[in-house]
């Protein structure tokens, strides 16, 4: 582990005394998961449980009619068939709209498409049944009359209009904005050289290996709704069920069990589950619906359909002037509730040119309405776009001047000393370490040998290549984001902490566990503010029935805003059991240390009381407690970042690839990757974040695609189509870290989720071109796609590009 | 994606089943290793009224030597065959394809006549028993047919089995121990079905090949043997990087692949001549040891 320059000593924070934080620990639940103990949506059903299905509509575009319903709700073992009518009483349409995206056009949708779908898969109708395998019969026996209407599928055909995604709206934009720096045209008509290229991404999705999943159950003499889901914030979802449903927030429970990964798909409102929820409300049952493969693929938010044109303008001295970036999103039917598809957009835009210096910016945008699944954010949002482009340019660059593209990277990376610093796309830069990062990553990567190893390759013949991606990644995302835009999205978080008997802690947070190991990585804070071992503090989460509102999981935020929660409520018990224990022992609290679960003497180490026995005597003789001693052993702490809308991480990754000219496939030789999420609460679960986070952006750059023919058709819809990277076909990930703690909070965490998916398809895509460069070809589309290859290399004459 | 209603019919002998199918024929559909048919009645593209499984019936999993002719039972498991001595002396070309089914759980269950009967077009079974000349054997309450792999394959998952037949096992006639076997596969990941996949059987004399075989998977919409590409192979010398090459550039006027968005076929005849010229290399590479 390197170690960045030294930074300020974060405030409360005794650096030598944190047994548990920088401890690689499993989390508490591995062995439960392990034990096939997991406790999934579809793991239980209470008695009389009815299951739903949906009728989804085969067609990206059409109008419909249902002809009939009697026939499918009279057969044996259905309870209900019902339509956007049935729905309508009980659960009202939803429209997203978002202050930071003024004049948004984006319809009114349903929780049952009503005489219009606008895209495949958009449900129609709902059966529910005793079985799930009983309302798929039903299903069928449901006679819709289908008229076609044009789809919009590719982003060309959004953008002619010929077709349009709504017949109501005049063409298929949804929203478009413009902007940049007052001097860009001077700085550009000044520069040395400008480098350019479009650039294509296709569409992907989570493919979480536990699908979305409901279970709703309504309680009519309480006038309560009980959900059961799979869920990354159960609160925010508390929220739109109690609105849609026009229930009172305090009649809305959602409690989220094991939850089989998130990564962004299990955070809005999906009509299947809304109306799952409606549903049980008016059947007075319990109701469950799980998603299946094909409807996770083919409905789960999809996301990253861009076309970017990308210029970057550089001066005589290497040095970057400037980028220039016109993105065209594919944003799908709708965009999504409650948090905006658009958002995606706005997260390329911001993260451009990130881990530099740069003078002049220029922005333009067109996000375009499709008869396609809607999109959302999906881990790294945006930022794998704005990491891919940019890096491709730097890597033009300095080919243009000739350069290494190290030297070009060190030149052009923002130093330590120039932060902090808002750069012109808008982007607050401070505390980070572009350079250390950088130097660490020669060393993993052992970079000469490895360049001697491409070197020597090649001269036998071989298409080898190393590519690197610096990146930035902004995390832990404040209020400044959605609640400035009139967003109900919660950015802070609570920690209730509790001494219990026995001596241990048991603690309810706001943040939400989806299988990154938050609680484990709060067990761990908690354990050291308070000064007791990890297994004796319980955290739990997710259920708005006893946690307090909070934001759940997304932004990388855990360890950085509830895990800042967490500290300080564990500083605040800690206080209180330190207050009491002085009292009772007649000693001043400064004097008083815990440790290991015991109050010591803090020049000494003589023991005065174990938190067991403390806990005994609040909780169970507080009549023997001395006048005036009423020691608080539930503390709450609430955490709001109030300054720094974003706090930005960084790091560099590097690739190592082989072409088989053969077949034009990419094989992965290795991959590297150095970064600083600021303090590590738990190497092991950051280092698997990022491996995971690495896994998936080598499937955005190799593997996978959700695909839909002219017509709006999806063909992804299995795993046999919707190919995802596997084990076998991976090279071990290396990681390194430098540590530079957010000096703003007292834990100095950073977001450490979502960095691997970042840079990885950058890193891939410079690493191919780096092999494809000696032989005049490069490529500037996600995924690189065998066929691509070989025809980038004019093996393949070119045809219809696939 | 569950199941459309069937009835379950579990048969205990090979008679009982055979009756059942004479009963049933087409409304039916045979349960071997369900690795490829439970998936097409979860996605209700298979919605037979009734389900005959044949796990229980004995001895049709039977991997022996028959006289001169190995004998593979249809409830064979991939995994089975994979790693079976006797396959491997008798016909280690169905080892060498094995390797690339699917990976180690489905080949626990995927049996030999399931694929056989699938007839999918990327399947490394169908290509490498009309490679060795397989004759697969078909029961009827009435009666055997012994079907040549050669006239089997009729088309994306259609064979030449009728509806009332249960494939109860392929016979391969032994080749001489002159004969050298390549198996050679392009897909995507480990463990996927073939983008195109090479089967050869030749008679290798002095460095020259003599009698040989080529078949594809994954390249046309059924495997078949090349006679064209085979008899241009014959007589050349392994070593004849020039012949083989000019064998490959044939390929064109040969195969007809099969067309998709994102393999056009021009795709898999690159990749068809690739492997064509990566089994030279393996036959030279083995004569070198
Ligand atoms: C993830 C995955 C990856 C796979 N990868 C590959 C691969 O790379 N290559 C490959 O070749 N296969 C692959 N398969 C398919 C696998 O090999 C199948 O098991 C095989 O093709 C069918 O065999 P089965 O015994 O499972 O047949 P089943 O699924 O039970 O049946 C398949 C069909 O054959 C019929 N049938 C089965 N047995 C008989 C019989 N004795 N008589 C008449 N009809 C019969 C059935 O009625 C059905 O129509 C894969 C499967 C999976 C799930």
């Amino acid at each position: 582990m390197t170690s960045a320059p030294e930074t300020t000593a974060p405030i409360g924070m005794i650096r030598t005394d944190t047994p548990a934080i920088g401890r690689s620990m499993p989390r508490a639940e591995t062995r439960r998961l392990l034990a096939g103990r997991g406790r999934y949506v579809d793991d239980g059903a209470p008695r009389g449980c009815l299951h739903a299905a949906f009728l989804r509509s085969p067609f990206a575009h059409a109008r419909f009619t249902i002809a009939d319903t009697s026939t499918a709700a009279g057969l044996s073992g259905v309870v209900a068939v019902l339509t956007a009518a049935d729905l309508a009483p009980v659960c009202r349409p939803w429209q997203c709209r978002s202050g930071a995206f003024p004049g948004l056009v984006s319809p009114v949708q349903r929780a049952l498409a009503d005489g219009r779908v606008a895209f495949q898969g958009e449900p129609v109708a709902m059966v529910v049944a005793e079985s799930r395998a009983r309302a798929e019969d039903a299903l069928d026996l449901i006679a819709v009359d289908w008229e076609e209407l044009p789809a919009v599928a590719s982003l060309a055909a959004a953008l002619s209009a010929e077709a349009l995604t709504h017949p109501e709206l005049a063409d298929n934009v949804a929203w478009r904005t413009e902007f940049g720096s007052a001097d860009f045209d001077a700085v550009f008509a000044g520069a040395d050289f400008v480098v350019e290229e479009r650039f294509a991404f296709e569409r992907k999705t989570g493919v979480s290996l536990e699908p979305r999943g409901v279970l709703a159950e309504f309680d009519p003499a309480e006038g309560l709704l009980d959900v059961r889901i799979s869920h990354q914030m159960p609160h925010q979802l508390q929220l739109h069920i109690a609105e849609q449903l026009d229930l009172p927030i305090g009649r809305v429970r959602v409690a989220c069990g094991d939850v089989g990964g998130g990564f962004g798909i299990k955070m809005h409102v999906y009509p299947d589950e809304l109306a799952t929820c409606a549903a049980a409300k008016l059947l007075g049952r319990p109701v469950k619906f799980v998603a299946d493969r094909i409807e996770a693929l083919a409905t789960d938010i999809h996301a990253r359909e861009h076309q970017v044109d990308a210029r970057m303008a550089v001066d005589g001295e290497g040095r970057i002037l400037g980028f220039d970036i016109h993105d065209v999103q594919g944003l799908g039917a709708y965009s999504v509730f409650p948090r905006s598809s658009t958002t995606e957009a706005m997260s390329v835009l911001r993260a451009m040119g990130g881990p530099y210096r740069f003078e002049a910016y220029r922005a333009r945008l067109e996000c375009l309405l499709q008869n396609k699944s809607l999109t959302g954010q999906y881990r790294s949002v945006g930022h794998p776009i704005a990491c891919a482009v940019t890096e491709r340019l730097v890597d033009l660059a300095a080919a243009r001047r000739g350069e290494d593209p190290l030297a070009f990277r060190r030149r052009n990376l923002l130093p330590v000393e120039a932060m902090p610093w808002t750069n012109p796309a808008g982007g607050r830069m401070f505390e980070l370490s572009h350079h250390a990062c950088l130097d660490a990553m020669i060393g993993l990567v052992d970079l000469d040998a490895k360049r001697e190893e491409v070197r020597a390759g090649r001269a036998a013949g071989r298409l080898l290549g190393l590519g690197f991606a610096s990146f930035v990644e902004f995390t832990a995302t404040g209020s400044q984001a959605y609640g400035a835009a009139g967003v109900k999205v919660a950015a802070g978080d609570t920690v209730v902490a509790s001494l219990e008997p026995s001596g241990s802690v048991r603690a309810q947070a706001s943040a939400s566990e989806i299988g990154q190991g938050v609680r484990q990585a709060l067990a761990q804070v908690l354990a050291d503010g308070v000064g007791l071992d990890p297994s004796n503090v319980r955290v739990e989460t997710g259920d708005t029935r006893t946690a307090p509102h909070g934001g759940g999981a997304w932004a990388s935020r855990g360890a950085a805003i509830a895990g800042e929660a967490a500290w300080r409520a564990g500083r605040r018990l800690r206080g209180e059991i330190l207050a009491a224990v002085a009292a009772l022992v007649q000693a001043k609290p400064a004097d008083l240390d815990i440790r290991a679960g015991e109050v010591v003497e803090v020049a000494t180490g003589t023991p005065r009381m174990t938190l067991a026995d403390l806990a005994d005597l609040v909780l169970f003789r507080s009549h023997e407690l001395p006048a005036g001693v009423r020691p608080q052993f539930t503390v709450a702490e609430q955490y709001h970042r109030d300054d720094d809308p974003f706090l930005p991480t960084n790091g560099i990754q590097a690739a190592m690839v082989e072409i088989d000219r053969a077949t034009g496939f990419v094989r992965l030789l290795g991959h590297w990757v150095v970064e600083d999420c600021g303090r590590i609460i738990n190497p092991l679960l950051v280092d698997e974040q990022i491996r995971g986070g690495v896994v998936q952006g080598i499937g955005e750059a190799l593997y996978e695609a959700c695909r839909y023919d002219a017509a709006g058709q999806f063909t992804s819809g299995t795993l046999a189509d919707y190919l995802v990277p596997m084990a076998g076909d991976l090279p071990e990930i290396a990681i390194g870290h430098v540590e530079t703690p957010y000096s703003g909070s007292s834990v100095g965490a950073k977001g450490a989720g979502e960095a691997g998916t970042c840079g990885a398809p950058a890193a891939i895509l410079n690493a191919v071109n780096d092999a494809l460069a000696p032989h005049g070809a490069s490529l500037a589309a996600l995924p690189i796609k065998p066929v691509s290859v070989l025809r980038a290399l004019g093996d393949l004459g070119a045809g219809e590009a696939p | 994606m569950k199941p459309a209603r069937f009835r379950y019919l579990r048969p205990e002998t090979l008679e009982e089943a055979l009756a059942m199918l004479a009963e049933w024929g087409d409304d039916a559909a045979v349960l071997a290793g369900g690795q490829s048919l439970v998936p097409m009645l979860n996605l209700r593209m298979a919605q037979p009224a009734v389900l005959i499984d044949v796990n229980r019936i004995a001895g049709l999993d039977r991997i022996e030597i028959i006289g001169e002719r190995l004998h593979v039972g249809a409830r064979a498991r991939h995994a089975e065959v994979l790693r079976s001595a006797t396959v491997a002396r008798a016909a280690p070309l169905l080892a060498l394809a094995l390797g690339n089914v699917a990976h180690e759980a489905v080949r626990n269950r995927g049996t030999f006549g399931g694929s056989l009967a699938l007839a999918d077009p990327a399947a490394e079974i169908p290509a490498v028993t009309v490679c060795l000349d397989g004759a697969i054997l078909a029961r009827s309450s009435t009666g055997e047919r012994r079907i040549p792999a050669a006239s089997f394959f009729e088309g994306v998952y259609t064979t030449a089995l009728r509806p009332e037949e249960l494939l109860v096992g392929v016979d391969f006639a032994p080749l001489g121990p002159d004969f050298r076997f390549c198996f050679r596969e392009v897909s995507r990941r480990h463990g996927d079905f073939a983008l195109a996949a090479i089967a050869f059987a030749g008679r290798i004399e002095a460095g020259r090949v003599g009698e040989c075989r080529v078949v594809f998977a994954g390249v046309e919409e059924s495997p078949r043997r090349l006679a064209a590409v085979e008899a241009a192979l014959a007589g050349a010398a392994v070593s004849d990087e020039q012949a083989w090459r000019a064998a490959g550039d044939g390929l064109g006027a040969v195969l007809d692949p099969i067309e998709g968005a994102e393999y056009p076929a021009a795709y898999r005849l690159l990749l068809a001549r690739n492997l064509l010229l990566e089994t030279r290399r393996q036959l030279e590479e083995e004569a070198a040891r």
